[in-house]
């Protein structure tokens, strides 16, 4: 079976120690892991996750089993398909002389990046996108010389529909 | 009225049912052994070393099905405990492990005895908290012991800072957890379990690969249930001992790396393998690409990460097991597999376990079988790790769930003495022999002090090889009979006992064993017995590791060729 990429999207409590719990099974299980991110999600005290395995279908299905039976994650969805939106935020410190400059932004206008900094011998442009898109900018932007780079990881959604990873948080009974 | 934070911890205790604790006190929980006098319902039993508290708790898990509880200090009372939570963790035993911790506002100081206990078993327990607010100390006390018991039950560590147990605060105990991320399914998927039943019916050669979650869910029942209305062989994992009566004509033994020749010819033979309750440990399947060639494989587990871990599996049901069979045994016409079973009688037959020695030798596996003469196969059977712990599970035959506690998963050397007086504590009225290793043995025998404090009535017998006996046995067969690191000195065993006061023999020739055995169980409190064995016997048989498990290595015949 071939290894692809998957994206997990992850519900998971706002405690301490929750990536500590994730990190810590992704290492002992020798999970391969390529990005994961984590942010507020809609729900008050919960986050969302993105989580990018690098895996054959087996093992994937392995690592969400695995990551549910964390009693701080709420639910895992393997949403890899053609139904989704991926994302990715990138910065890039780019050398810029001034005769480069107006090279550099008819790139930046094409990828429909920004620039967001101007130094005396540098720009930095932030760009939004799939990884795709974010490297192809990076090779073009390689030319000039990158001086440093900043990468998010993918942040991922399942398209239109109820979320499919709704969770289902229990109304705490009254007695 | 408001209470200490020693004083909830307490309460909650007692409205888990709790009724001992194994610990060890310390600096940081000094507040809470301060408290404890006023809850004498809770029996306070004092071990040798903090290791020995978390196997106690976690042998009184196993055999009375209620949540073991062990208390330790900070720092290194709190490392102490880490092998016994491993243990209980890997073996899906309920635990619930308490530590002190230093005060919040020292916390990540590097303060005296410091040490972040819940960093280093976050990857060896089922889930575990540090309490920094006293007002969560009694939610977390309620969610810790519900994780522990329910779905795969397994180790809860709770760390509690030194003035969290001497803050006040309101008691209130909830009557119900709330863990959205936590949901065990119990129920099996319906569609799945009529699929299971056509397998079933269909089989020609079906066997049943029973573990102990079998146990666990309180399930002994339907599974015989299966097993004879549809006359389907039962194997056993080490852990699964005792879920079929091992008297019964349709038991088939234990599989695995040491298991019964027929067991594992059995699995390599059959069509359908029932797998109820396991896990598929690597020394259960052997290589796994050669487990079980021809069968289609059912799985049925309450955890779904244990499906297709280790094995391919052709059906999976996730559920609590008893609720599974409970339907599955409704949709099954009685069935008869003669041939199948008469095929496996005949391997039972002509593979039989050999306990000849010769002359006068002491085989230990003839001590195992004098215990369950004398014991009627009644007692519960603590085992060590090694030798001891394959001839114990070979040699005795275990006709009642739980009566074989044995370190299956982590294979801990030293469980046995603490485990076995967790046992006693649990059932007072079984009686419990502990099979120990003379290395093993060495590791945790302080806890005779504690068995001789609490007068209580664990026998001991220790199968005294002179060696660290399964690595030696493995040296013999794959290192060329170097034995680097294996032989090993005793003291005088029965001297120690008596320095505990507690009485003991040693038995050195066959005559010996049976009186020495009824003596033990004549005496009303603790009694240890040295048997001193043949020092190069082997586990037999053995599928060396690497290999499948119809490649059994049988005991070499005396006298052949
Ligand atoms: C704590 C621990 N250390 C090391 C081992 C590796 N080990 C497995 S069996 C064994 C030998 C056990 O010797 P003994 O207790 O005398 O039992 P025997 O095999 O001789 O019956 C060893 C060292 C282990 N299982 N546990
Ligand atoms: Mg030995």
């Amino acid at each position: 079976m071939a290894a692809t990429k998957h994206t997990l999207v992850a519900l998971v409590a706002d405690r301490p120690g929750v990536l500590n719990r994730m990190a810590s099974l992704f290492r002992r299980r020798g999970f391969n892991i390529d990005s994961i991110t984590e942010g507020h999600s809609e729900i008050p005290n919960l986050s969302r996750m993105t989580i990018v395995v690098d895996g054959t279908a087996t093992m994937v299905e392995q690592v969400r089993k695995q990551l549910d039976k964390i009693v701080d994650v709420i639910k895992v969805t393997d949403i890899t398909g053609p139904d989704i939106i991926a994302r990715e935020l990138a910065l890039f410190k780019v050398k810029a002389a001034p005769a480069n400059r107006s090279e550099i932004m008819q790139i930046v206008d094409i990828f429909r990046a920004g620039i967001v900094d101007v130094s005396q011998n540098s720009v930095i442009v932030e760009a939004t996108g799939d990884e795709e898109k974010i490297d192809s900018l990076y090779e073009l932007l390689r030319g000039f010389g990158i001086k440093e780079m900043a990468r998010t990881g993918r942040v991922a959604l399942s398209r239109g529909g109820p979320p499919a990873e709704k969770p289902s948080v229990r109304k705490k009974k009254k007695n | 009225m408001k209470l200490t934070g020693a004083q909830v911890l307490c309460q909650s205790l007692i409205e888990e049912g709790v009724e001992v604790i194994f610990g060890y006190p310390g600096g940081v929980v000094l507040p809470l052994y301060d408290t404890l006098p006023q809850y004498p319902q809770l029996r306070h039993i004092l071990v040798r070393h903090e290791q020995g508290a978390a196997h106690a708790a976690d042998g009184y898990a196993r055999v009375t099905g209620k949540v073991g509880v062990c208390l330790a200090t900070s720092g290194p009372g709190a490392t102490n405990l880490v092998t016994g939570v491993a243990n209980a963790f890997l073996d899906s035993s309920p635990v619930v492990a308490i530590t002190g911790q230093v005060a919040r506002h020292l916390i990540g100081r590097d303060a005296f005895q410091e040490i972040d206990i819940t960093g280093i078993t976050l990857p060896m327990t089922k889930h575990n908290y540090l309490v920094l607010d006293t007002g969560l100390l009694a939610r977390t006390v309620k969610e810790a012991f519900h994780l522990a018991r329910t779905g795969r039950p397994g180790p809860i560590l709770i760390d509690i800072p030194r003035d969290v147990f001497e803050e006040k605060v309101e008691f209130h105990y909830p009557s119900q957890v709330d863990l959205p991320g936590y949901k065990p399914t119990v129920t099996g998927n319906p569609l799945q379990i009529k699929r299971a039943a056509r397998l079933i019916a269909e089989a020609e050669k079906p066997l049943i690969l029973a573990g102990r979650g079998i146990m666990i869910s309180g399930a002994c029942e339907e599974l015989a249930a299966l097993a004879r209305a549809q006359q389907i062989p039962v194997v056993t994992t080490l852990l699964g001992i005792g879920c079929f009566p091992e008297g019964d004509e349709l038991s088939f033994g234990m599989l695995g790396m040491h298991g019964m020749a027929y067991a594992n010819m059995a699995v390599s033979q059959a069509d359908l393998i029932i797998a109820i309750g396991m896990r598929f440990d690597d020394r259960a399947t052997g290589r796994v690409n050669g487990f079980a060639p021809n069968a289609r494989i059912v799985h049925i587990d309450i955890d779904p990460a244990e499906i297709g871990k280790n094995v391919r599996v052709d059906l999976p049901i996730v559920g609590d097991v008893g609720a599974v069979l409970k339907v599955l045994n409704k949709q099954l016409e009685p069935a008869k597999n003669m041939a199948w079973f008469r095929q496996l009688d005949d391997w039972r037959r002509k593979h039989p376990l050999d306990t000849d020695g010769e002359g006068d030798v002491l085989l230990p596996q003839y001590v195992i079988e004098k215990i369950d003469e004398v014991t009627k196969g009644e007692a519960t059977i603590v085992t060590g790790v090694g030798q001891n712990q394959m001839w114990s599970a070979q040699h005795y035959c275990y006709n009642r769930p739980n009566s074989l506690v044995s370190s299956g998963g982590l294979g801990t050397m030293g469980f046995e003495l603490p485990a076995a007086l967790g046992a006693k504590i649990g059932r007072p009225q079984d009686t419990v022999w502990c099979i120990a290793g003379d290395g093993g043995f060495q590791m945790t025998l302080q806890e005779l002090g504690t068995i001789a404090q609490e007068q209580a009535a664990v026998k001991v017998a220790i199968l005294n090889n002179g060696y660290l006996g399964m690595v030696r046995q493995w040296q013999e067969m794959f290192y060329g009979k170097r034995y680097v690191a294996t032989p090993i000195t005793c003291p005088d065993f029965t001297k120690i006992a008596e320095a505990y006061c507690i009485p003991a023999l040693n038995v050195k020739t066959r005559e010996e064993v049976v009186p020495a055995i009824k003596k033990a169980m004549a005496e009303p409190g603790p009694f240890l017995i040295n048997f001193q064995v043949e020092p190069e016997e082997n586990v037999y048989p053995m599928v060396a590791p690497g290999a499948a498990l119809d490649e059994v290595i049988e005991k070499p015949k005396k006298g052949g060729s």
